[in-house]
């Protein structure tokens, strides 16, 4: 399915170009311990310059994976080429690879400085350069007075970026970032999150980051990889993750949505009717390939695309009755909870665009939810 | 100030008072005394039914001869050098000893490790001068280990260890050993692993990473176990005494001598308060390793 929207499509999108050659290849990889599988069967490229995604709940596997990029763990089966060439018998101090730690791991006994040094001193670069790298990267993470001050000396945001600094310095092909905002508090995780980005396309850096936060992955990545049980659910770029999931499981894993079971009552003319409680009429979707009459589907639609009124809409392809439950106002937008005939619920979001005097929907309301034909998505599995 | 903090506060100084600065006076006078074939062995006693003038006589029959008599006799400089030296040199093979041993103990996975504290500790449970004994036991011409090496042929003779300066280096690391491995793994324990990871991430090798990372930051636990080791090596008696020939002169045995065998009880006490004079410059210096410690951690 192409969703009409050339317009935000970005340039960059080196996965869909077949000249292009993947920095990273995954070939089959599987990592077992012991009995338990922690990756099973990838098989994925990544490219130059991408800020590449890793996103799942805790145990999916994502971090096994970075893991097995740095060198810490080895693959059990399958193999990873870095620029075409078998990484496995690299080990971690010889790869062009960094590595920023979820604890950031900075050296405590070192200042900030020599903490962005330990790298560059290791590496063949010659003496008298390191001291101009070391302030290229201070400068870079704008931390120029703090050079002489211990880790423990410095806020936590601080930590990160000496943090960044440090897995920057020897300019790697490839750098990854373990859950790298994860110790930050919203609002400062929220600007570090433009400056990763910002850092990414100076330095024209891969990045590979690990996060269990959907929303710091959307915002930050090229593509992002939905992880479950050691397998991709999906691979897609943010925009397409959110509006064309391949599952229930990616659909449900990113942001909200209203999931809603039926059965497929009919198909003609690239439309599906999904019938999915009694005594309701048929929800009208956009039909995916390979659908057919009488197969239970899911039909999944975001809550900001599912509009609400007092009246009853006349140009929408779906329209449903119900009563409101339940408002949660977040400020900026509200989320109406509506219950349906038989007690299903179905959320609907609004932006606040009047004052919350001015709304005229309260609780037990009865309103009417819309959306259009396109508006969902219709998921087989 | 409440009653509750005063007496919070007053319980280390009663503590200190009663079991540090009163046994220490009593010793200092008596260092300051001359020996006499009396009961007790020495003279100006103080008799507090003699009054002021009784008093005046007392502090005017104290004098600082025994110390004079200390930095005249070359036995007792010696004894104090060679304490220094032997105490210097068994706290560095304790540490050769116990810093593998504390790595491997940090290393080891995570149910193992209270099993290995415990073989650590478990010496304790026996009686220090029972462990002392027992290793004349090892070390004598027809001891263990001598027998153990006759039997594979790597010696012809027994080797002479027992009576000597190395018996006393091996008590010294065998009974010393877990004050310097419990420091050391205290620090390499709480040594976050990713640092390592980071360290080879950044291009150390493994033996790198040890040196740059692990080792500097267990200096700490190093300090503490030194310290440990070192001021009971300083003033140590039994092993000496024990395990050691006539050629190994210690300034504990010294002191026991003085004190037992000659019946020099001022000379003996003054022997003990340089001995603590020394000390003080070890003890002063743990302390200030450990305030710096917690200062860090905080």
């Amino acid at each position: 399915m192409q969703m009409a929207q050339p317009g935000t499509r970005p340039v960059f999108a080196p996965w869909s170009d077949p000249a292009e050659k993947p920095l990273i290849q995954f070939r089959n990889v599987t990592k077992k311990f012991g009995d338990f599988v922690a990756i099973d069967n990838i098989t994925v490229d990544i490219f130059r310059r991408e800020f590449f995604a890793l996103l799942g709940p805790s145990g999916c596997g994502k971090t096994t994976l970075m893991r097995m990029l740095a060198g810490f763990e080895a693959p059990t089966s399958g193999t990873i080429l870095l620029d075409g060439v078998d990484i496995a018998p690299v080990p971690p101090n010889k790869r062009p690879v960094n590595m920023m730690f979820q604890s950031y791991a900075l050296f405590p006994h070192l200042s900030v400085w020599d903490n962005i040094a330990f790298g560059l001193r290791r590496s063949d670069m010659p003496k008298e350069q390191i001291p101009a790298r070391v302030e290229e990267m201070l400068r870079l993470v704008r931390l120029e007075k703090f050079a002489k001050r211990r880790p423990h000396q410095i806020s936590g945001g601080q930590r990160q970026r000496v943090a960044l600094a440090r897995s920057l310095a020897k300019a790697p092909k490839l750098l990854l970032l373990d859950e790298p905002l994860g110790a930050l508090d919203k609002k400062l995780r929220q600007d570090t999150q433009f400056e990763l980005m910002d850092i990414q396309e100076k330095t024209g850096t891969t990045f590979v980051i690990v996060t269990h936060d959907q929303e710091e992955a959307m915002t930050v990545a090229s593509r992002v990889a939905v992880m479950d049980h050691g397998k991709m659910i999906q691979i897609d770029t943010p925009d397409r993750i959110y509006e064309t999931p391949n599952s229930v499981y990616v659909a449900d894993f990113i942001g909200d949505v209203n999931i809603i079971e039926g059965t497929v009552a009919d198909v003609a003319g690239g439309k599906v009717s999904i019938s999915w409680a009694e005594g309701q009429p048929a929800l009208i979707g956009t039909a995916p390939e390979g659908i057919a009459k009488g197969a239970r589907v899911h039909y999944a639609i975001r809550p900001e695309k599912v509009a609400i009124a007092t009246q009853p809409p006349s140009d929408r392809a779906n329209v449903i009755e119900g009563t409101v439950h339940d408002i949660a106002y977040l400020g900026n937008i509200s989320t109406y909870k509506v219950e349906l005939p038989g007690g299903r619920m179905m959320k609907a979001q609004v932006a606040n665009d009047r004052r919350i005097a001015r709304r005229d929907i309260t609780w037990d309301d009865k309103v009417w939810l819309s959306f259009t034909d396109t508006a969902g998505i219709v998921l087989l599995k | 100030m409440n009653l509750r903090r005063l007496l919070l506060i007053l319980t280390p100084y009663a503590w200190l008072l009663l079991f540090f600065l009163i046994p220490f006076v009593i010793v200092m006078k008596i260092a300051l005394s001359d020996y006499a074939i009396s009961i007790p062995p020495y003279t100006p006693t103080f008799d507090i039914s003699a009054g002021w003038d009784g008093l005046k006589e007392f502090l005017s029959g104290l004098d600082v001869e025994n110390f004079t008599f200390l930095a005249t006799d070359a036995l007792y400089v010696t004894a104090y050098l060679s304490s220094l030296k032997i105490a210097l040199i068994s706290t560095v093979l304790t540490l050769l000893v116990a810093y593998p041993i504390a790595y491997g103990m940090a290393q080891a996975s995570e149910e193992w490790r209270p099993t290995l504290m415990m073989l650590v500790i478990l010496p304790f449970w026996t009686s220090f001068l029972i462990r002392v004994y027992s290793w004349i036991g090892i070390l004598s011409n027809e001891g263990f280990l001598n027998q153990f090496l006759l039997w594979t042929g790597i010696i012809n003779e027994p080797l002479a260890i027992m009576n000597t300066q190395n018996a006393v280096y091996i008590g010294i690391v065998y009974s010393y050993l877990p004050f310097m491995i419990l420091p050391i793994y205290a620090a390499l324990e709480k040594l976050d692993g990713s640092l390592i990871e980071a360290a080879e991430d950044l291009g150390c090798s493994k033996a790198s990473a040890f040196w740059l990372v692990t080792f500097p930051l267990s200096i700490p636990g190093v300090i503490a176990g030194c310290f440990l080791v070192f001021i009971p090596a300083l003033g140590e008696f039994v092993i000496p005494s024990l395990l050691g020939g006539s050629d190994t002169l210690m300034i504990g045995k010294v002191l026991y001598e003085e004190f037992f065998s000659n019946r020099d009880w001022p000379v003996a006490s003054a022997v003990a308060v340089v001995l603590l004079l020394i000390l003080i410059v070890p003890i002063v210096l743990f302390q200030r390793n450990e305030q710096k410690q917690r200062e860090a951690n905080q």
